[in-house]
């Protein structure tokens, strides 16, 4: 108890990482992910396709994968196509370093896999609303994408809500895996104190209350949004 | 619709159940067919599990080809397994969890490189020292700005997590240190430029520098710290720490042990290994 009493406000800081890697990703995976829902319903046929195998591929590789992908592979990509430019092109050097910061590339990783999963369920939103909806917006000379956004898509966020808020419940837990990358969040700073001490229950058991309270309170918040979007209707 | 529900529900109990007594049965069974052994055979070896983060070349690693560990530390043990009549399984896990699963006796014992220190004696056991190492400095071949130790100062550093490079890494003023689950993660880091330099054991960095490759990997500075691997137990297991420190002696005696350290490090052994120093 002593280890966690003189850690806590280290564990605290990587609480708060976390929160902030997860509000990022699960943001610009709500932006991305709108985008990548609505070409999955798109009538284009190759912006449909495109869409449909972002989110099969992220969604059907593991995140620890992904990071994988991004933190090492990104890298030796940049280094190739660098030494391919140079050979064939006669481009000057310009990187000498390749790597990422660490940040960036949880970022990257965190919110492209976020953003394949709330295609999904935006996708499922709009394709809960009646059609009738749709068909009564057109009658009354609005165009589909004037329909979309302000008759489908109001109705639809509030349907999205309750699957939004378990997808950033989700994502929260899953930035633990950003820890094999060095990132410093709640777990790897967890691991950096059972290292230095061999402390290891007390310590594990105080990341995981860390992590309950926020997905509790998130929890609750979203219970309460969820009550007041419900008056509206 | 539920009738069918319950059909699954009934199924998968029933299977976990199957899977669950499978997984007992397989152990009970390893004893009777111990006890089933001719007179004449020998008896039954002792089974010992040893802990060990398998990514440390040359001290233990998997050799690609094969999928066996390989390196300096198991060839020392399956020699003491020879000596002391045991069966040594190698159980790979990341190092900074090796202490923990030798407080809790999940293991036997551990042997991966483990620096001797005052900390983890507190935590576990250690057999006589087996190797002398010391921290170094790896960086890029094109650095030309880091130079020794001193250089060091508000620089990035790349360490493996829980080792004694992390600890010296972190004496280093305003140093930025990062901190990786294997020491080869460490070392793509380098590579990548994402670290300026690693601080680690020197026979790792050497190898490393050695064998990689694209042959960017250089050392700079000298040998900063004198350290110690032991061979780790669980504080209460005094036997089997009597059992490995004899054999070890064994190996110094008849020669085996130089002869394994030849082969790895192409040098003889300073003369009081294994055992204290003077």
């Amino acid at each position: 108890m002593e280890v966690v009493k003189q850690t806590f406000h280290i564990l605290l800081i990587g609480a708060g990482v976390t929160l902030q890697i997860t509000v990022i990703s699960v943001a610009i995976g709500c932006v991305l992910g709108l985008a990548v829902g609505l070409a999955r319903l798109s009538g284009i046929r190759m912006l449909r396709l495109a869409a449909t195998a972002y989110v099969d591929f992220f969604r059907g590789t593991p995140l620890l994968v992904q990071i994988f992908i991004v933190y090492y592979g990104l890298p030796y990509l940049f280094k190739e196509i660098q030494a391919y430019l140079m050979a064939n092109f006669d481009m000057p050097q310009i990187l000498t370093t390749y790597a990422l910061p660490v940040f960036l590339a949880a970022v990257i990783a965190c919110s492209l896999n976020s953003a394949a999963y709330i295609a999904e369920i935006f996708r499922a939103g709009v394709q809960s609303i009646e059609k009738g909806q749709m068909e009564a917006a057109r009658s009354l000379g609005m165009t589909s994408s004037q329909a979309m956004r302000f008759v489908i898509l109001p109705q639809a966020v509030k349907r999205v809500i309750p699957p939004l808020g378990n997808e950033f419940i989700a994502m929260l837990k899953d930035t633990s895996l950003l820890s094999v990358i060095g990132f410093e969040e709640l777990t790897r700073k967890g691991q950096l104190i059972v290292g230095q001490t061999y402390v290891a229950f007390p310590v594990w058991l105080t990341v995981a209350f860390l992590y309950l309270a926020m997905t509790f309170c998130f929890s609750r918040l979203v219970d309460y949004a969820e009550r007041r979007l419900k008056t509206g209707d | 619709m539920k009738k069918l529900l319950k059909l699954f529900l009934v199924g998968l109990v029933v299977t976990s159940l199957a899977v669950a007594a499978a997984g007992c049965g397989g152990e009970k069974k390893q004893e009777p067919a111990g006890k089933k052994d001719q007179p004449a055979a020998p008896p039954a070896k002792k089974k010992v599990v040893l802990a060990s983060d398998t990514a440390y070349a040359p001290f233990e690693s998997q050799d690609p080809k094969t999928g066996k560990y390989v390196g300096f530390d198991i060839d020392l043990v399956n020699a003491v397994a020879e000596v002391a009549n045991l069966e040594i399984e190698i159980r790979s896990m990341n190092f900074d969890g090796i202490i923990p699963a030798l407080e809790t006796a999940s293991v036997d014992g551990a042997i991966s490189a483990m620096t001797i220190t005052d900390k983890r004696k507190e935590k576990v056991n250690f057999s006589v020292p087996y190797y002398l190492s010391g921290q170094s400095i790896a960086v890029r071949a094109d650095n030309d700005k880091i130079k020794g130790w001193d250089d060091l100062k508000g620089r990035k550093l790349g360490v493996q997590i829980s080792t004694t490079g992390a600890d010296e890494a972190r004496k280093i003023p305003n140093a930025k240190v990062t901190d990786y689950n294997t020491i080869n993660e460490a070392f793509m880091a380098l590579k990548s430029g994402a670290v300026e330099a690693v601080v680690n054991d020197y026979p790792v960095n050497a190898y490393f520098a050695k064998q990689n490759k694209d042959k960017d990997v250089k050392l700079v500075g000298d040998l900063k710290t004198s350290e110690h691997y032991g061979i780790a137990f669980p504080k209460k297991n005094t036997e089997l720490l009597e059992t490995f420190n004899k054999a070890l002696k064994t190996l110094k005696e008849n020669g085996k042990y130089a002869e394994i350290y030849k082969k790895w490090f192409g040098a003889d052994p300073p003369a009081y290994l294994p055992g204290e120093p003077k």
